[in-house]
Order: structure tokens, then sequence, then C-alpha cells
């Protein structure tokens, strides 16, 4: 049934689009391609789950999902942004990629492999127009996503951090020498961006009940390939390029096969990049510095 | 020689042709996040011609090498007008392409893998490692070398001096497939077995990243960090389930402590011609 896979593409596009706007705050105004999203994505699903199955409520087991992820990203700031800018480009990738296995990896040594089940909070919540099914967690994930990304266009023009962080995109140095405050302002980037991700892991847990620590990989190429697609510097770019990704994904699963998924949308991310070098609403001039 | 010691060693002289498989690439400013589509390619393509067809060992290999090589052309031409991060992209997109297909191509043995008949021990392995890292010093002193650090400075300005940008682009990134490929290759028939799935985009991130660690500066790099990346996890072994969070903790400590990558040119250049400290 077509309408119910477009439904369904929709809502797992809202978890890329967050997701892409993560990467286009650190990508847009940092130029850092910031590894460690996958991980951030992942602690905020996996601790859900975790707290959750210690008996937390989950309003409380999210939050303390968030706060743990949002103070994970402050630590990645710390040790890679904030000693290593002005450097070769690629080097906090680096130590980025490090903070994905660290990560990955001590969530691993606690509770093991093992893909866990996260029990609905909601129980069989569900809006039937017709025959469509559509999801109420997924719809609020979707609004909730859509909401977040406008109220990030409005707080990144009309604040006082919006302002700084648009400073510091164009240049750190100049940005110091109008009274930004470099060292503030990029911290709460960094838990802007990691609590978006985050937040997109606790919707990917509440809407498909089940985690694992490596998680955040495929969703996170996925969210970078939405960025890319839509174009960088633009977070509408990001909105548009997320749904588009989740509808090609769940169209392929749909009319192909589960298998052929990532062939189909990677497939199609390599055209269109071969036709438009710079994603489809990009600014030209993004994301072409030198890595 | 035990028979742990001689499988590091081989999965070390297998990365570490991976490793300069990444850095040519680099060393003209290129992020190439479809390294480990290129050994794919090299080890599916290798594996059929000995499996199929009963090709010698050695030209199996050198053909699937070969392989990998035509495909960066193809692909290259394409996708190295995109920069920065597009073609960070455009290669992982490669990537992820390669590996699906591969995992649903039946007749090569899709998900399940595919099994590869013919041997190659560590010895002849760790010849081509030693050959690849001449190769690579030899590159590096060539004019292809120089021409490729001139890129990676200043593309507009290499091109005002005569320097034809993309076709240089090109040579890097396809020869630096063949050894992609090569790599490939002997690992299918060293584990004589492949699957689409060990040749993941992680992979990839993984082998460039490990050239960072290491230093893209000087030829040495590359070695370091392939060492770096496959010996550290192995002397942690001890610590078990805590290996690979110990390992995480030494890359972090390693780029803090050296951003510029572990070796570096002013670092040679002190310890060739050490200068005496005025008195």
């Amino acid at each position: 049934m077509l309408e119910q896979q477009i439904v369904n593409g929709l809502m797992l596009g809202g978890i890329y689009v967050l997701v892409a706007v993560s990467f286009t705050l650190f990508f847009g105004c940092l130029n850092f391609l910031n590894f460690s999203v996958p991980a951030l994505f992942m602690l905020g699903g996996f601790l859900t789950w975790a707290l959750v199955s210690e008996g937390v409520p989950w309003p409380l087991a999210v939050l303390g999902a968030l706060a743990v992820a949002g103070a994970a990203s402050l630590v990645v700031e710390r040790l890679t942004w904030r000693i290593q800018r002005g450097g070769p480009p690629l080097v906090p990738l680096v130590s980025s990629l490090g903070f994905l296995i660290l990560f990955e990896n001590l969530v691993l040594v606690r509770w093991g492999s093992d893909a866990r089940a996260l029990p609905s909070p909601f129980g069989d919540a569900n809006w039937r127009i017709g025959e469509l099914v559509i999801g109420l967690p997924q719809l609020a994930g979707l609004l909730l996503s859509i909401t977040l990304v406008l109220g990030l266009q409005v707080m990144l023009r009309r604040s006082k951090l919006g302002r700084g962080i648009r400073a510091v995109a164009e240049s750190a140095e100049t940005a110091t020498m109008l009274g930004v405050e470099v060292n503030r302002v990029v911290p709460r980037l960094f838990l802007l961006a990691g609590l978006f991700c985050a937040l997109a892991g606790v919707l990917f847990a509440l809407s498909y009940q089940l985690v694992s620590p490596y998680m955040g990989d495929q969703v996170a190429l996925k969210g970078l390939s939405a960025m890319v697609l839509g174009g960088m510097g633009n977070v509408w770019g990001a909105v548009i390029g997320g749904l588009v990704i989740g509808l090609v994904e769940v169209l392929a699963i749909g009319i192909l096969s589960a298998d052929h998924v990532n062939i189909v949308v990677y497939g199609i991310l390599l055209l269109i990049l071969v036709v438009r070098p710079t994603g489809l609403f990009g600014d030209p001039e993004l994301g072409k510095q030198k890595l | 020689m035990s028979g742990y010691t001689a499988a590091i060693l081989t999965i070390l002289a297998i990365n570490l042709i991976a490793a300069y498989a990444a850095w040519l690439p680099l060393a003209a400013g290129q992020v190439n996040l479809g390294t480990a589509g290129f050994m794919a390619t090299g080890a599916y393509a290798s594996a059929v011609l000995s499996n199929e067809f009963d090709w010698p060992l050695w030209g199996a290999i050198g053909a699937g090498a070969l392989a990998a090589g035509l495909l960066a052309v193809v692909i290259g031409a394409a996708v190295l007008r995109t920069r920065g991060l597009y073609l960070a992209l455009a290669t992982l997109a490669f990537n992820e392409v390669v590996r699906g297909v591969l995992i649903n191509l039946e007749v090569v043995g899709g998900a399940a893998g595919y099994p590869v008949i013919g041997y190659v021990g560590l010895l002849p392995i760790a010849l081509c490692a030693g050959g690849v890292f001449l190769l690579a010093l030899w590159l590096s002193a060539s004019r292809l070398g120089m021409t490729l650090h001139a890129i990676e400075q200043d593309e507009t300005m290499s091109g005002l001096f005569g320097v034809h940008v993309p076709l240089t682009q090109l040579a890097a990134f396809a020869i630096g497939a063949v050894l992609a490929g090569l790599a490939g290759g002997l690992y299918g028939h060293h584990f004589s077995f492949v699957e689409g799935q060990h040749f993941s985009v992680l992979l990839s991130v993984t082998i460039v990243l490990s050239v960072v660690l290491g230093g893209t500066q000087t030829v040495w790099g590359p070695a370091i960090g392939a060492a770096f990346f496959t010996l550290l996890p192995e002397l942690f072994r001890g610590a078990e389930g805590w290996r690979y969070v110990l390992f995480a903790a030494a890359v972090i400590l390693v780029m803090a402590v050296r951003p510029q990558g572990v070796v570096t040119r002013g670092m040679l250049r002190r310890a060739m011609f050490p200068r005496r400290r005025a008195a």
C-alpha cells in the first residue's frame, strides 16, 4: 500500500532530519565532520532503554539519556575542536572517530552487544484513517523534529547565541576580534547539536522499540547523506534531504526488498552528486573547503 | 614464529597496503572513503578469476587489482569534480553501492560470502607490502609525488603553474585503487573467503583516519598509522572487553598530543640532520 509506505517513510525521515541538522551544525559552522554523532545518537536511544529497564519512568529516562549524551558531546568538544582548531582539518575527525569507538565500547562493556527491545510506553496508540495506520508516537516525533528545526532556524537568526554561532561560522578569528567569546559559543553549539542527534536516537528507540550499541552507524550515514543531498549551509536542505532519504528507503524496501535499500539510497546520492556536485539546494561555496 | 604472530603480521601487511592506497589521494588533498569498495572489487574479481576461470594465483590477484584501478578511472572521472566533503560522501556512497551489489549478487554467494580457491602465505604478502612501501617511497620523491603535494597545498596555484590538476588527481585516485584492489585480492586469497559485509564504510573511514594519525606529510605516516591501528588492539588483548576502550583512548590521546600526525616533515628533518644546540 503506497500511502502507508509514504507515511512510514516520512516518519523515518523525521529522524534523519534531526541527525542531518546535527551534522549541519557541526559542519556548516565549524567545518568539522563529527564522527562521534552516531555514538551520541546511540547514547540517546540506548540509555533510554537502560534507564527504563532499571525501572525509571520513561520521561525521566529520556531526560537522563539526553543529559548524558549532551555531556558526552561537551567532552568531545574539549578534546577535539578546542585543542585542534587551526590545524589540519582532518585531525579532529580522527579524534571524533576515537570517541565513536570509545562510547560504543563503553556501552558494550556494560550491556553487551545484543539488540534490546524497549517496551512501548504508549501501548498501541495508532490513528486509523480507513486502511492507513499512523503511529501516534511517530507522528509526534515527526512534528517535534520539524518544530525543533524551525525553532533552531529562528534561534540562529534572532538570539545572541545564534548570532555568535553564525559569526564563528564565518571566521572564528574575526569573531574573536569582534568580541564573541568563541570558547563559550562553541561548547553550546556542541551541546545543541549533540542534543539534536541524541533526541533522534530517543525517537528512534521509542518508534522502533529496538536499541543496540551499533544502532547509530547506519542511521548516521543516512543522516549525513541527507545533509549532503539537500546541500550544506541550509537547514531546509537538511529537512528535505532527510524526508527524501526516509521516503526512498521505505519505498525501496516495499518495492524491491530490504537487501536492496543501500544500493538504491546510496546509488541516488552518488548520482545526484555526479550531476550536481554541491547537492540539491546547497550554497555552492560551502563544503568545498579541504576536509 | 607462532601462528598468532604470523596471523597478526599478515593482517598488518594487508593493512599497510590499504593505508598506502588511501594515502595517495590524501596526499593530493582528496578524502577517499571508498577504499574498502576498491578492496572489495579486487577481492571479488580475483576470487572469481581463481574459482571460475582457473587463473594462476598471481595472475588473478594482479588482474583483480587492475580491475579495481579501471573502476576507479570510471568512478573518478565522474566524482572527482566534487570537492571536500562532497567528494568524501560521493566515494562513501560508491562504497555502499559496491557492498550492496556484492551482498545481493548470488553468483558470488550473496550475503553468505564466497569461498576462494588458492592460498597466499605470509611471506609473499609481506613482500608485496614491502614492494608497495618502496613504490610509495619512489612516488613521493618523483614528479608525481611533488605535484600531488603542490595540489594539496594550493589547487588553483598548481593549475596556474601548468599542472594538469584533474588528470593528476585521477592518477592518484586510480593508483590508490590498484593498491586497494591488491590488498583485497591478498586478503581473499589468504583467508580463502570473502564477504561483502567486511568491506564497509567504517573500514574505509578507519583506513583513511589511520593514515591521518600516522601523518600525511611523509611516506612513513601510513606505515606508522597501520601499525598503530593493527598492533595496539592486540597489545590490549589482555584487557578483554576493555580492549577497544583503551585503544580509543589511545587514539584520542595521540591526536591531542600530536595533532599533525605522529610523523611530521620537521621531525624527519631533525632526525636526519641533528643540529648541535648552541652552548
